[in-house]
Parts: structure tokens; C-alpha cells; sequence
């Protein structure tokens, strides 16, 4: 094994535009969609960006050919997703951006990431690897990672809490660890794959100075259902596989009982577990 | 009478809770059928009829240990075998999975998180860090539903009637990533997390020392949770972690004990019937959705309550 056999790396990163979670979110209209204003790039996706920044900066970065193409689906304002991306240290950027798109469940969502990863894949040569993050911060379901493996016949590595590329016979291979409920596994896969990861990967970078001008430069390339050939009629609300039928905040909690402790209060606390029947 | 397909990832007995609740929510929609992702031993049908399953699919030969995709594949045989009229799972990150690649495979609509299930197939689930809750509906294909614990009372069991057992040939599951190694957790002997009637949990206040969360925790009957900051100090392993990245709960009763509250948090834990907040800031977040409070030290308080449950029940 050579240090030259070391081969490039094209990484697609999906980046997603999402409402604030320290702001009040709210479900609105017909479709009982979440009103978008005050959006950020989804936290949970900065750590895949930085896994796939460290990834390709251990091989060189886009000196040596590697790439790191943040891919954002989502409405006009979406693109900010994107060009947070590009100040935080993505290469390039990719806007997917159409209006048959509003309302998409997972499965259209995930049609739609599949067609724009072959089209990228089309335009620069095959994607090694597509990253995401564990989860959207909005809606929090973590279906689209799978299904885009599905959909894209990738090997899929998902929540990944510590991820590295090792060349195995001048081979790339990523290898990872997953945390499940009861045990910890280490998984491999050959390339291309499909990777989630979590919170624990690592800890993602702020943008600086130097990163928000450079970012002014870097390439951002705006694509339409037409442009990767998906029939609109399969994606959005129309195309959804599931619909929402009915949505209501839940009820606020009841102000509660607050007490400074007086000495006893380890002793109030049984006697109100007593009095609910908890204990 | 349609039936449901319940997926089950169970290696061995005792069939844990979760699964009995699964079982118990398709009888109140159709007939339980079941696909095992573990060929059954006798002992495991006898226990599946009793919990009402009439039928059960389980793979030819063991399947391949890969990362979800021979899993996603089995499950999507056994329902074109079966054609039943919706598919239940559990709701873990890999039955979550399963549930999405056999959607995709399947052509039918998944929904996650359901805490109820109406025999017309709507579907309850709780949204954005459980501040709203909807109403879904699968609207093409077989209903795919994963089902988070706690959200129905399994059934008693019943007289076992004769169970029919399908052989499901194992089909390719494509490229996948291969398990390499697997390593237990330590057992506690405490209940899981997320099936928990009683959890304690402790946060950057506990600085270290975890040990007046566990003896509460034990004291009730409960499991330990934690706060991202608690897990990330290395206190409490990060199975333990509750919350948007960590687990979501929805126990009787939620003690939390040195968290500020964050939203973060809150997204695992506000569901749950009763919350005890113990906190030595009065303006922690934590307290405009605690049920009782105490401003106050966990280290006196905490201590202070186990010694009273001592007393009582001496
Ligand atoms: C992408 C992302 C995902 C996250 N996911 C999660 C998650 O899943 N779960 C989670 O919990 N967090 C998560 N967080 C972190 C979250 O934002 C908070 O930082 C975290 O919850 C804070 O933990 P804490 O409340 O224990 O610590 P702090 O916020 O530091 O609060 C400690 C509290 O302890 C109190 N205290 C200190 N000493 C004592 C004492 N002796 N007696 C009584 N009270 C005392 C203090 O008053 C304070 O309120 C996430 C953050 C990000 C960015």
C-alpha cells in the first residue's frame, strides 16, 4: 500500500434549510406546513459538513482534487443554506429549487436528492460519498438518509458517531462506529456510500473572516426538477405518499407548583410523588 | 379479517415490552402476522402466539450481517407474500430504518413517531420537539408506522392457537455496509430508557457525580438519563442522553436534576406526565415546564428524598 495510491474524494454534502428551533415554530395552511421565516442551516448538518471538510482535507483538500459540494433543496430562500456552507469551508454549492417541490415527503424529498446527486454525478464524475446529518432539526424523522441509499443503491452507514476513510489495498473504505441502544457496532463499507452522522462526530467550525470573503467566489449552480429529469406529478404535496390531516400545539403545560428549598425540600418533593400516586 | 404485518428484531426471550405493545396495537386493527428477523425457536412462537400473532414470515437461512439492508429487504418480501393492510415497527433509529428502505422498496408512504394508531390507520404523532401534534395518513402504498414505546398497554396474553409458519427465501439486499464488530453495553439491571415509567436525569449540575441521580433512580424503579452536557463530560455514557439528539421519552413521571432546560432537552423529555425540576437557578428554562419545582441544590435535595422514600418504606 502507497501513500500515492491516496485518491481523491468527490463528497456531496445535503445541507437543509430550517426554521430556527430557538424561536416558537409554528404548522400553518391547508398542508400544515411550517412557516420558513427565520430559517438557518440545519445544526445537525453542520457536523456532516465538517466530516466531510475533514475527510477531504486529510487527502489533500481541493488542492489535490478532492471535492465538498453543499446540496440544498428548498425554496428561494434556501439558497442561504447553501452559502452558509460555502463560508464554513464547502467547495462548491448546489441549489435544487423548484416550486412543484413545496410540500414533499420523505419519499419525494428523497427522489428528488437522488436525482440531483446523479445529476452532480453526471456533471463531475461519480460521487463517492454522500454525507448527511442524523437527523433534520424540523422534520426529525431521519428517513431520507436511508431511503436516499435505497434510492441510489448505496451502502449505508448511518449515525455514524466517529467516521474515517482508510485506504485498504490503495481502496478507499469508511469505516465507522455506530452507538444502538444496547451495543456499539464498527461498520465498513466499500465506496460510494451513503453516511449520517451525529452529534458525536466531531465539532463542527465557525466560519471566519477569511472563509465569508472566499465564499463571495465560490461557484453556486441553481437546478430545477427539469434539469434532472424528475416528473414534477411525483413530487410536493401531490406526489406525497403521506399527508397531514390535522395539526394543534400542544396544550402548554400548566403552571406548576415552584418552591425555593427551605431545608425540607427533598422531603416536600416525596410528599407531592405521594400525593400524584407516583410512588 | 386484514392482517398486520409486525416487525420484530428479537433475538431472544423474553419478548420485551415494546414488542407486546406492537402486537397489541395490530390486533386492535387486524390480525397480527409477524415477520421475525430471527429464525423462531419454539419457545419464541409459542410466546408470539400468545401475544396473538396468527402467522409468522422468518428469513430461509440467517440473515446477512449488514447494516439495514437485509433487513429492509426481508421485511419488504414479507409483506408482498402477505399483502397486509398496514405494517407496524418499533420506533429505534435502525426499525426506523428498515421502515424507510422497505417504504421505498414497497412504493408506500412511512410515517415515524406514531404514539397512536386509530383502526382506520390515522396516525397520532407528536412534531417539532413535541411543541405540536398531527394527525397523518399514508396515502399510497401499505401503511408503514413505526410506534414509539409507552403508547399503548399490551394486552394480556391469550390461549395460544395454532401459529403458521412461512419460509421467506433470502433475496439480494445490495450494497451494504458489513458489520465488523460489535461490542454489549454494560447491563444495569434498570429498565430501558425509553420504555421507562420513572426516569432520573442529571445534567451539568451533577459536576461528576452522578451517584444522588442513581440511588433516586433505584429508589423508583427508574432509569438514569442525562443532559447532552452530562454525556459529553463523560459523567454517564450517551446511551443515557435525552433529548433532540439523544432519546425521546414520555415517562410518568421525569425528575431532572441539575439541567437548565435547553430546547435541545426539552424536545426529549416534554411529553412526559409529570415533571420534577431541581435546579439552583429560579430562572431556568427548566421551570416554565416543570409540574414542581425546587430552586435548591441537587446535592441536598436529591439526597434528602431518597432518605424520606427510605423512611416511608421502612
Ligand atoms: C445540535 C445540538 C444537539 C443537542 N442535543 C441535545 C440533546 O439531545 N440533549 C441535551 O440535553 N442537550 C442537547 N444539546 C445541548 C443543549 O443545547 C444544552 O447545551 C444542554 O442541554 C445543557 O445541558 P445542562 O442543562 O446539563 O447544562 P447547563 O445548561 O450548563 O445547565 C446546568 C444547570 O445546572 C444548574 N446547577 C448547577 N449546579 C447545580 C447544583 N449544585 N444544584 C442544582 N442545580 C445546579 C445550573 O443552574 C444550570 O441551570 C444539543 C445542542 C446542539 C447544538
Amino acid at each position: 500500500m502507497q501513500e500515492s495510491a491516496t485518491h481523491p474524494l468527490n463528497i456531496v454534502v445535503l445541507v437543509k434549510h430550517v426554521p430556527d428551533a430557538q424561536f416558537d415554530r409554528h404548522l400553518t395552511g391547508p398542508g400544515h406546513t411550517l412557516n420558513r421565516a427565520e430559517s438557518i442551516l440545519s445544526e445537525l448538518d453542520e457536523y456532516a459538513l465538517e466530516a466531510a471538510l475533514q475527510l477531504a482535507e486529510a487527502r489533500g483538500g481541493e488542492a489535490a482534487g478532492n471535492r465538498v459540494t453543499a446540496l440544498a433543496m428548498g425554496p428561494a430562500a434556501a439558497v442561504n443554506a447553501v452559502k452558509k456552507s460555502l463560508q464554513i469551508g464547502a467547495y462548491a454549492g448546489v441549489h435544487l429549487n423548484d416550486d412543484a417541490l413545496a410540500g414533499s415527503d420523505a419519499a419525494g424529498t428523497s427522489l428528488a436528492l437522488a436525482a440531483a446527486v446523479r445529476a452532480i454525478a453526471d456533471s463531475q464524475g461519480p460521487v463517492d460519498l454522500v454525507i448527511t446529518g442524523m437527523a433534520s432539526t424540523d422534520g426529525e424523522t431521519s428517513l431520507v438518509p436511508a431511503q436516499l441509499a435505497e434510492r441510489l443503491q448505496l451502502a449505508q452507514v448511518t449515525f455514524a458517531s466517529e467516521l474515517d476513510v482508510a485506504d485498504v489495498d490503495g481502496v478507499p473504505v469508511v469505516k465507522a462506529r455506530r452507538d444502538g441502544d444496547s451495543f456499539t457496532e464498527t461498520v465498513e463499507a466499500p465506496l460510494p456510500a451513503l453516511v449520517s452522522v451525529t452529534d458525536q462526530a466531531n465539532s463542527p467550525r465557525y466560519p471566519n473572516f477569511k472563509g465569508i470573503m472566499a465564499a463571495k467566489k465560490k461557484p453556486v449552480t441553481v437546478l430545477t426538477l427539469a434539469e434532472i429529469g424528475v416528473d414534477p406529478a411525483q413530487v410536493g404535496f401531490d406526489g406525497a405518499w403521506t399527508a397531514v390531516a390535522a395539526s394543534a400545539p400542544r396544550p402548554p403545560r400548566s403552571q406548576g407548583t415552584i418552591i425555593t428549598d427551605d431545608g425540607t425540600a427533598g422531603v416536600q418533593l416525596v410528599e407531592y410523588l405521594a400525593a400524584q400516586k407516583l410512588i | 379479517m386484514a392482517s398486520v404485518l409486525v416487525f420484530l428484531d428479537v433475538p431472544a426471550l423474553p419478548l420485551p415490552r415494546a414488542a407486546r405493545e406492537l402486537l397489541t396495537l395490530a390486533r386492535t386493527v387486524g390480525e397480527p402476522v409477524v415477520a421475525a428477523a430471527h429464525r423462531a425457536e419454539p419457545a419464541m412462537l409459542e410466546a408470539l402466539a400468545a401475544n396473538g400473532a396468527v402467522k409468522v414470515y422468518e428469513p430461509a437461512g440467517e440473515l446477512d450481517t449488514v447494516l439495514v439492508a437485509a433487513k429492509a429487504a426481508f421485511l419488504a418480501d414479507a409483506a408482498n407474500a402477505e399483502q397486509p393492510a398496514a405494517i407496524l415497527l418499533g420506533n429505534s433509529f435502525e426499525d426506523r430504518e428498515i421502515a424507510a428502505r422497505a417504504g421505498i422498496k414497497l412504493g408506500s408512504g412511512v410515517i415515524t413517531d406514531a404514539v397512536a394508531v386509530a383502526p382506520d390507520l390515522a396516525v397520532t404523532k407528536s412534531v417539532l420537539a413535541g411543541s405540536y401534534t398531527s394527525t397523518c395518513r399514508v396515502r399510497t402504498g401499505t401503511p408503514i408506522i413505526t410506534v414509539k414505546a409507552n403508547s399503548v398497554e399490551p394486552a394480556p396474553e391469550v390461549p395460544a392457537t395454532s401459529l403458521e409458519r412461512v419460509e421467506v427465501p433470502l433475496s439480494a439486499a445490495g450494497p451494504a455496509a458489513r458489520v465488523t464488530g460489535r461490542s454489549g453495553k454494560r447491563v444495569s439491571g434498570r429498565p430501558e430508557l425509553a420504555e421507562a415509567r420513572v426516569i432520573v436525569a442529571g445534567g451539568r449540575g451533577m459536576d461528576g457525580d452522578f451517584g444522588p441521580v442513581e440511588e433516586l433512580a433505584d429508589l423508583l424503579g427508574g432509569a438514569v438519563g442525562a443532559s447532552r452536557a452530562a454525556t459529553d463530560a463523560g459523567w454517564i455514557e450517551h446511551s443515557a442522553q435525552v433529548g433532540q439528539t439523544g432519546k425521546t421519552v414520555s415517562p410518568q413521571l421525569y425528575i431532572s436534576a441539575g439541567i437548565s432546560g435547553a430546547i435541545q432537552q426539552k424536545a426529549g423529555m416534554q411529553t412526559a406526565k409529570v415533571i420534577v425540576a431541581v435546579n439552583k437557578d429560579a430562572d431556568a428554562p427548566v421551570f416554565e415546564i416543570a409540574d414542581f419545582g425546587i430552586v435548591g441544590d441537587v446535592f441536598s435535595v436529591l439526597p434528602q428524598a431518597a432518605e424520606e422514600i427510605r423512611k416511608r418504606r421502612a
